[in-house]
């Protein structure tokens, strides 16, 4: 059986037939051609899917199409202002916080989630909060650095 | 070529800080992904159904059941193979999908093809397969029991250990093991077939080895090479996971395009890729060790025992590694370390970062500290009397001659700086205090060689082409998995060109621009690309110079490449006016370019040889603490020294060194691979596989490269290579925590802990040890 979803993504509605089973991650990456999300584990535990629904990073793995129907969605392609980074883009690519990439999408978008909750984060309080985002290549060192200069910029 | 590097005003240099060539593209989700390739209208999905017995003999597959379902297209088994029914890299008979025999849980023994990926999952549950169960075998020990092997064993021996056991003053053995490791990369497993005219097919393939990648399809659909073509832009993360296991789904997915005339993509889900695809090695150890009363060794017997799993894959050099690596820092006068690929109905192990060389270094450094505790001196005193000299004592077991040794000069500047033995009594100090909470700190010294031991591999290739308007493509045999090649083979052509990096664009790796490629592996990445891509460059640069001199009326060697300009004297020309230039006046602006290592050699029969170019060096300490309560362990801090020569790239290298090492953390301490009493992976997801998170590293890691230490030998600007060697730098945080229980022994006594190091694992080896001490028993 299909349903009809209708919601914002990066500042667009948007609206497809999705599956009752289909995930806002399929929804956003299948239907939406938005591909910038990844997908690392299927099941929750990677972060690497991470995007921001009413303005909370959420696991959008985690999430039904369906569920997210007249909600505001996010992406990491919604994140840059034409060519101008933003912020935290900005500081994961100067602060060298990123081998593969393939994490990335998902590092930037909990990022802005940890300096939206906490607008001057300790190293320690960075480490605790990015928990649920797994990064392969790297040690999280220069996430780490890359979070607390942009929170500096986020908060001028 | 050797100081080539040094000029720095132009963007990009080589020994510059550049950016990794696709951070914007990462940053803002742009990055192209095999998965993230729009789709071709048609494009079907491919999953195997896998055998779910360790070892079964396979009686029937019926997949009308499953053929009778919505958008499934095809069940597809061994005998619909249209060529050879085997991808084995090195060896022979390693199928695709299995056929006769099931050998491991999780084997492939058939592949559905349907519409969408929700279609062929169910489709694969509806294959019927029936199966005679057999009997499996497990463990290492059970292998070994039984000369039970993928390959014949192979022994490395020099001298006479047994007689100089027997003769040494001191002898000790034991016995100690290691785990396994899952690559756990974070793009997981990935290909996309397309179908072409003639039965050609191009593939899109999340791997380190896209020539290995064409030969498996060519093979595996019975056509010729020149009909497969493979294509790779970046990997999300490979670590040796992806050196010889893409070629499996690559494979499916062919088959299935092949068979269906429709473009095919087999995107492995994360549980069946921890489940299907092959890990680091385990190994059982045991040693035995002949010493004098300084602790210097005279003669070692090492049993290597390791899983190789159902096949061979890439085990034989693997194994060869280990045995090559088993020395370390240390001169072994008389040695045997003798390597046993052990065949067990588990999925076949294959390349991870380090190739075996960490396992090989682990057994090494338990036997140093075991002479240390059977002395009562410091382990650091062993080590001193058991590194390689510079002049003498400095071959080999294998018979090389170790030119470049500075390992005693590196562990010493690293124990300056950070004040080692203060710090060591501050431990000391720490644990006089705590009851529960216990402190351990060591250092590992490093040495590691570098080339594929298989001097054959040690070859690469380039294509460079300079457009008229002076913009260039580059294009070589490497693959980027997010280690930074692709921007250090930028850099050197930049350096060449003495243009800005920007105008250099870097394209996918395609088997149809260089062929016959080895894997991007072994570190040796930017040593052998980066060499063929100066060679292609310099071919064109000598090219562009010879018309600049035509133009300017000078003699060539006048003519002189400098920040995006061409002069003779003072005159000069723009780069691309030049590019035009030459293009007018009929020279190919076109050049491949082509490398080999020199020096080397290896006979696999005797196992000897020079098969390393040079070594690198590097040396930590890691300083932990445990919970005598809980068994949890938790790194405090640690300082890296690493010799990168003079590198090409510090910031890429920074962060190879800090990812290697927390990659090993986790092999050492919490990835722990667990399998049941049948042979199933229980640990197959990242809720039951604990990769280290951000709160795992320790708080403090302070990193340094190795100033003023350009390489001795003329590799590329006299870099060397990173990609692995400091994975094994990690094994100072598991010899930390063995030092921290081994103190509750009062320090004579040998803690009994295998890694991984978990808190269950550490848990144990504290109460065991206390047992011990109480019972005064050594
Ligand atoms: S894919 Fe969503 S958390 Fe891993
Ligand atoms: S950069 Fe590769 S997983 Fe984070």
């Amino acid at each position: 059986m299909s349903y009809s979803v209708k919601m914002t993504v990066n500042g667009k509605e948007v609206t497809g037939e999705v599956e009752g089973r289909t995930l806002l991650v399929q929804f956003l990456r299948e239907h939406l051609g938005l591909t910038g999300t990844h997908v690392g584990c299927d099941t929750s535990q990677c972060g690497a899917c991470t995007i921001h629904m009413n303005g909370r990073a959420v696991k959008s793995c985690a999430l039904l199409a369906t569920h997210c129907e007249g909600q505001d969605i996010l992406t990491i392609e919604g994140l840059a202002d034409g060519d101008t980074l933003h912020p935290m883009q900005e500081a994961f690519r100067e602060h060298h916080a990123l081998q593969c990439g393939f994490c990335t999408p998902g590092m930037v978008m909990s990022a802005i989630g940890i300096v939206d909750d906490n607008p001057d984060p300790s190293h320690d309080e960075i480490r605790h909060a990015l928990e649920g985002n797994i990064c392969r290549c790297t040690g999280y060192h220069n996430i780490v650095l890359a979070i607390e200069a942009a929170a500096q910029e986020m908060n001028k | 070529m050797t100081g080539g590097g040094d000029t720095v005003d132009i963007r990009g240099a080589a020994h510059a800080k550049v950016k990794h060539d696709s951070a914007v593209r990462h940053v803002t989700g742009k990055a192209i992904y095999i998965d993230d390739m729009p789709n071709v209208p048609g494009t079907l999905e491919a999953l195997f159904v896998t055998s779910p017995h360790a070892h079964a003999r396979i009686i029937s597959i019926d997949g009308a059941r499953a053929l009778a379902m919505a958008g499934v297209h095809a069940v597809l088994t061994a005998e619909d193979i249209p060529g050879h029914n085997d991808i084995a890299p090195v060896f022979s008979e390693e199928p695709v999908l299995a056929s006769g025999t099931a050998e491991y849980v999780g084997h492939p023994v058939a592949l559905v093809v349907a519409e969408t990926y929700d279609m062929a999952f169910a489709a694969a549950k509806a294959v019927r397969v029936a199966y005679e169960p057999l009997e499996p075998v497990l463990s290492i020990q059970e292998a070994l029991a039984n000369k039970h092997y993928t390959f014949p064993e192979q022994i490395m021996e020099r001298g006479d250990p047994d007689g100089a056991i027997e003769g040494a003053v001191n002898r000790v053995s034991g016995r100690v093991s290691c785990g396994g490791q899952d690559h756990f990369y974070l793009e997981g497993q990935v290909a996309l077939a397309l179908p072409g005219e003639d039965n050609d097919m191009l593939v899109y393939s999340s791997t380190q080895h896209p020539s290995e990648v064409q030969h498996g399809v060519a093979h595996v659909l019975g056509i010729a090479s020149n009909q497969v073509t493979v294509e790779v832009r970046r990997m999300g993360g490979g670590f040796g996971g992806k050196e010889s296991q893409p070629t499996i789904i690559a494979a499916a997915a062919a088959l299935a395009a092949h068979k269906t005339g429709r473009p095919a993509k087999y995107r492995m889900r994360r549980d069946d890729d921890m489940v299907v695809t092959g890990k680091r090695h385990d190994f059982d150890f045991t040693y035995e060790v002949g010493f004098d009363h300084d602790g210097r060794i005279e003669g070692i017997d090492v049993v290597m025992a390791m899983r190789s799993g159902n096949v061979a894959d890439l085990s034989s050099g693997v194994l060869a590694r280990a045995l090559c690596h088993g020395d370390n820092c240390y001169y072994l006068p008389a040695v045997r370390f003798q390597g046993y690929p052990c065949k067990t109905n588990t999925v076949s192990n294959t390349a991870f970062r380090g190739f075996r060389g960490p396992q090989g270094m682990f057994v090494i450094e338990v036997v140093l500290e075991h002479i240390a505790r059977e002395l009562g001196k410091p382990v650091e005193d062993i080590r001193s009397v058991n590194y390689y000299g510079t002049d003498d004592r400095n071959t080999t077991p294998y018979g090389q001659t170790i030119k470049d040794n500075i390992i005693a000069e590196l562990t010493e500047s690293l124990k300056n700086a950070i004040d080692y033995d203060r710090r060591v009594g501050e431990v000391e100090r720490f644990n006089a205090h705590q009851t529960s909470l216990k402190k351990g700190i060591a250092l590992m010294p490093v040495k590691f060689g570098v080339s594929f031991n298989t001097p054959l591999l040690n070859q690469a290739g380039a294509l460079v082409h300079v457009f008229t308007d002076g913009s260039v493509h580059l294009n070589h045999g490497g693959t980027e998995m997010g280690q930074g090649l692709f921007t250090k083979v930028a850099q050197v052509v930049a350096t060449v060109f003495q243009i800005d990096i920007d105008n250099i664009k870097i394209s996918s790796t395609r088997t149809d621009k260089v062929p016959n490629t080895s894997a991007t592996a072994a570190s040796s990445g930017s040593d052998l690309n980066g060499m063929a891509a100066l060679n292609a460059a310099e071919t064109i640069k000598d090219r562009m110079a010879g018309v600049a001199a035509d133009h300017f009326e000078v003699a060539a060697n006048e003519i002189e490449f400098r920040q995006n300009r061409v002069y003779a004297g003072n005159e000069s020309l723009s780069f691309a006016a030049l590019a035009q230039m030459t293009w007018a006046a009929r020279e190919s602006l076109s050049s491949t370019g082509y490398y080999k290592t020199p020096e080397i050699n290896w006979d696999a029969k005797t196992l000897t040889g020079n098969p390393f170019y040079y070594f690198t060096y590097g040396a930590c300490v890691s300083e932990v603490v445990i919970d005598t309560l809980t068994g949890e362990s938790r790194v405090l801090r640690a300082d890296i020294l690493q010799d990168c020569g003079k590198s090409l790239n510090p910031s890429v290298d920074y962060g190879q060194i800090e990812g290697a090492f927390v990659q090993g953390m986790g092999w050492l301490t919490s990835e722990e691979l667990v399998w049941d009493d049948g042979g199933r992976l229980l640990t197959h997801g990242p809720s039951t596989y604990k990769i280290p998170g951000s709160r795992d590293v320790p708080p403090e890691l302070n990193i340094h490269i190795l100033e003023d230490a350009p390489n001795r030998v003329p590799t590329i600007f006299r870099s060397k290579a990173v990609g692995e060697p400091p994975l094994m730098l990690a094994l100072a945080v598991y010899l930390a925590i063995r030092d921290a229980v081994g103190r509750l022994g009062g320090g004579r006594l040998m803690p009994v802990l295998n890694a991984p190091a978990t808190p269950e694992a550490i848990l144990t080896a504290v109460d065991d040890i206390r047992r011990r001490a109480e019972a005064g028993a050594k």
